[in-house]
C-alpha cells in the first residue's frame, strides 16, 4: 500500500526583483509512489527540486498544482492530519542553542498533541537508542554536529511517526559521524517499521541506505529504481588505463578501441563493457604485444556517479 | 481548548528561554530608568509649562509607552534567530495552530512588558511619582495592548523579511520619527509651545493619543476625551497588529 502518492505535483515561485516579476519553476511536475516500509532515497543536484517537493509533501508549501496523498491524507486539504502523522527532519536543524535538549523534544511532542509522561518516556528513549545518553539536560549549542543531527531526529520521532522525512540528514558531518547515522536511519525501519523518504546529494549515502532511488534534475524525476538495477542500466563496467608516455596512449587507445567506444584524456584511456573481468587478460596480453606496459590499470563498477551522468548529461559532483 | 494548550505550550517555552538569558530583559529594563533618573529631573522646572502638577505623572506615562513599543517592535529578532535555527520549521511542521505559534511569542513580550512596567512605575514612585492608583493600571493595560500589537507586528515582519540587516533598518526608520511625534519625551502641544506644523504631522501619528490617554488616566482623569481617542486607538492597533501576525503566520509559503 502505498504511504505517498504524488501526480503532476508542482510548484513555480513568484518573484519581485524591482519592478520585474519572475516565475521560477523549482518543480515542474513530480510522480512518486513509495510503499510502506521503503527507504527511498531521493537524489539530485543542489537546486534540483528536493527540498521543494519534500516541503510540498510535509505540507510547508502548497503545490501550486497536481496533488499528493501522504500517510493517506491530501496534503492540500488535510494538512493537519499529514502532520500528525508523519515526523520531518529539516535541514536546518530543529532546536534553540540555548535550550535545553530534553525540553526541546518534550515540547515538541506536546504540540503534537500526545500526553506529557508520554513524550517525556518517548523522548528518553529516543535518546537512549540515539547514543545521547547525558545529553538530556545540555544545550544543543554545546552538542558536537552529529549529536545536534541525533537530536533532531529524536525532535522528528518524537510522536512515533509511520513516515518519516529526512532532509539532506548527513550533510556537513564528518565521516565517522556520517557512517554513524546511517546505522541510525536503518534502524528506524528495523525498529519501526518506519517508511523513511530522504534526500540526499551524496551518492554513497543513497547506496548504501535506499531500496529504492529517484533521481530528480531540473524539478523533474528523471530515473527511479534500485540502486543496483539503476547501475545496470549504465552500460557496464569501466576499464581505465593509464599510460607513461604520449604514444603509448596511442597505441593504448587502439587496442582498447576493440572492446567499445574510447574516451581519452591527458594518459588516461577508459573503455565501459558489460564483461571487463573476462576482458580484461586477453587486453593485457594485448597491450603486452603492442609493447605497453600501463602505469595503472583500474576497473571500476558503475557508480550513482556514472547513473547520474548518464541520465542528466552531468557530474553530480560538479553541483555539490 | 486546544489551541490555548497550544498557545501555552509556545509561551512556557518561550518564557524558560528568556529567564535563562535575560540580559535582554535587564537592558530593556535599563534605558526608561536611566532616561528616569538622568532625564527626570530635568523636566521637574518645566511640569507647569507643560501643564502637568507632577513632572513624573506626565514623564513617567511616556516612558511606559516607550517600553511597550521599543521592548515589543525589536522582539522580532529573536524570531529570527530562531527561524536560522530551523525551530519556526519545526514548529510548523506539527498539527499546532500557526496561530498559537504567534500567540505564545506575544504573550511572552506582554508578560515581560507587565513586569518592567509595574517596575517602571515603582521606580517613578521614588522619584516623586504621585498619581491615581487605578489610573495608572489602566495605563499599563493600554500599554499592553500597544506592546501586544508591536510585538506582533514585528514577529510578522521578521517572518518575512528573515535578516536582521533588513530588519534593522525599517525599525529604526519607523521608532525614531514615532518617538520624537508622539510626544513621548515633551508634549507636541500649542501650550508646550510646538509649531503647527508640527502638531499636524504627530495628529497622524496613532501613538500620539495613547500617551495623551495614559497621561490622562495617570492623574486620575478618565472621562475626557483624550482617554476616549487614545483607547479607541490603542484598540484599533492591537485589533490590527494582531491581524497582520496571524495572516502572516498562516500563510503557507511564510
Amino acid at each position: 500500500m502505498p504511504v505517498i502518492t504524488a501526480r503532476a505535483l508542482a510548484r513555480t515561485f513568484h518573484t519581485k526583483r524591482g519592478r520585474e516579476k519572475t516565475d521560477v519553476v523549482a518543480v515542474t511536475g513530480v510522480d512518486l509512489d513509495v510503499d510502506e516500509g521503503e527507504i527511498v532515497g531521493f537524489l539530485g543536484p543542489n537546486g534540483a527540486g528536493k527540498t521543494t517537493t519534500l516541503r510540498m509533501l510535509t505540507t510547508l508549501l502548497k503545490p501550486t498544482s497536481g496533488s499528493a496523498q501522504v500517510a493517506g491524507y491530501d496534503v492540500a486539504s488535510q494538512a493537519s492530519e499529514v502532520r500528525r502523522n508523519i515526523g520531518y527532519v529539516s535541514q536546518s536543524g530543529s532546536t534553540s542553542g540555548d535550550a535545553r535538549a530534553g525540553e526541546e523534544v518534550v515540547d515538541h511532542g506536546l504540540l503534537y498533541g500526545i500526553p506529557r509522561a508520554q513524550a517525556e518516556r518517548r523522548g528518553r528513549e529516543l535518546f537512549d537508542q540515539l547514543e545521547l545518553d547525558g545529553m538530556w539536560d545540555r544545550a544543543p549549542k554545546t552538542l558536537s554536529g552529529g549529536q545536534r543531527r541525533r537530536l533532531d531526529i529524536a525532535m522528528g520521532l518524537v510522536h512515533d511517526p509511520t513516515l518519516v522525512f529526512l532532509d539532506e540528514p548527513t550533510t556537513g558531518l564528518d565521516p565517522q559521524a556520517r557512517a554513524n547515522l546511517w546505522v541510525h536511519i536503518s534502524d528506524l525501519r528495523q525498529r519501526l517499521g518506519s517508511t523513511v523518504f530522504l534526500t540526499t546529494h551524496y551518492l554513497d549515502e543513497a547506496d548504501a541506505l535506499c531500496d529504492r532511488i529517484l533521481v530528480i534534475d531540473h524539478g523533474a524525476i528523471v530515473a527511479s529504481g534500485t540502486p543496483e538495477a539503476l547501475k545496470r542500466e549504465v552500460s557496464g563496467d569501466l576499464i581505465e588505463l593509464t599510460v607513461a608516455s604520449d604514444t603509448e596512449l596511442g597505441t593504448a587507445s587502439r587496442v582498447l578501441g576493440g572492446l567499445g567506444e574510447v574516451s581519452a584524456t591527458d594518459r588516461t584511456v577508459s573503455v565501459r563493457t558489460p564483461t571487463a573481468g573476462r576482458e580484461l587478460a586477453g587486453l593485457i596480453r594485448a597491450l603486452d604485444a603492442a609493447g605497453v606496459i600501463p602505469e595503472s590499470v583500474e576497473v571500476r563498477r558503475p557508480t550513482l556517479d556514472d547513473v547520474f551522468l548518464n541520465l542528466t548529461g552531468r557530474s553530480l559532483r560538479e553541483d555539490a | 481548548m486546544r489551541f490555548v494548550n497550544e498557545t501555552f505550550i509556545v509561551w512556557r517555552r518561550q518564557m524558560r528561554l528568556n529567564l535563562r538569558n535575560p540580559a535582554w530583559v535587564i537592558i530593556g529594563l535599563t534605558q526608561p530608568i536611566l532616561y528616569l533618573a538622568l532625564f527626570g529631573p530635568l523636566l521637574e522646572p518645566l511640569a507647569a509649562q507643560i501643564g502637568a502638577d507632577n513632572a513624573y505623572t506626565f514623564f513617567v506615562p511616556g516612558l511606559l509607552v516607550q517600553l511597550g513599543l521599543f521592548g515589543a517592535l525589536f522582539a522580532g529578532f529573536g524570531l529570527i534567530s530562531e527561524w536560522r535555527e530551523g525551530v519556526i520549521e519545526a514548529e510548523r511542521v506539527t498539527p499546532a495552530s500557526r496561530t498559537a505559534l504567534l500567540l505564545g511569542r506575544v504573550l511572552r513580550d506582554v508578560v515581560l512588558l507587565a513586569v518592567q512596567g509595574i517596575v517602571l512605575i515603582g521606580i517613578g514612585f521614588l522619584f516623586g511619582l504621585r498619581g491615581s492608583i487605578g489610573g495608572m493600571l489602566f495605563g499599563l493595560l493600554l500599554v499592553i495592548l500597544l506592546g501586544a500589537a508591536c510585538s506582533a507586528g514585528s514577529n510578522a515582519l521578521a517572518l518575512t523579511v528573515k535578516s536582521e540587516d533588513v530588519m534593522a533598518p525599517i525599525l529604526n526608520s519607523i521608532s525614531l520619527p514615532v518617538l520624537l511625534l508622539a510626544g513621548i519625551l515633551l508634549p507636541i502641544s500649542a501650550r508646550s509651545g510646538a509649531p503647527d506644523w508640527l502638531i499636524v504631522a504627530s495628529d497622524f501619528v496613532p501613538v500620539k493619543y495613547t500617551v495623551n490617554a495614559v497621561r490622562d488616566v495617570f492623574t486620575g482623569v478618565f472621562a475626557s476625551s483624550s482617554v476616549l481617542w487614545g483607547t479607541v486607538w490603542t484598540i484599533v492597533l492591537f485589533a490590527v497588529g494582531l491581524w497582520v501576525g496571524t495572516r502572516t503566520f498562516r500563510k503557507e509559503n511564510a
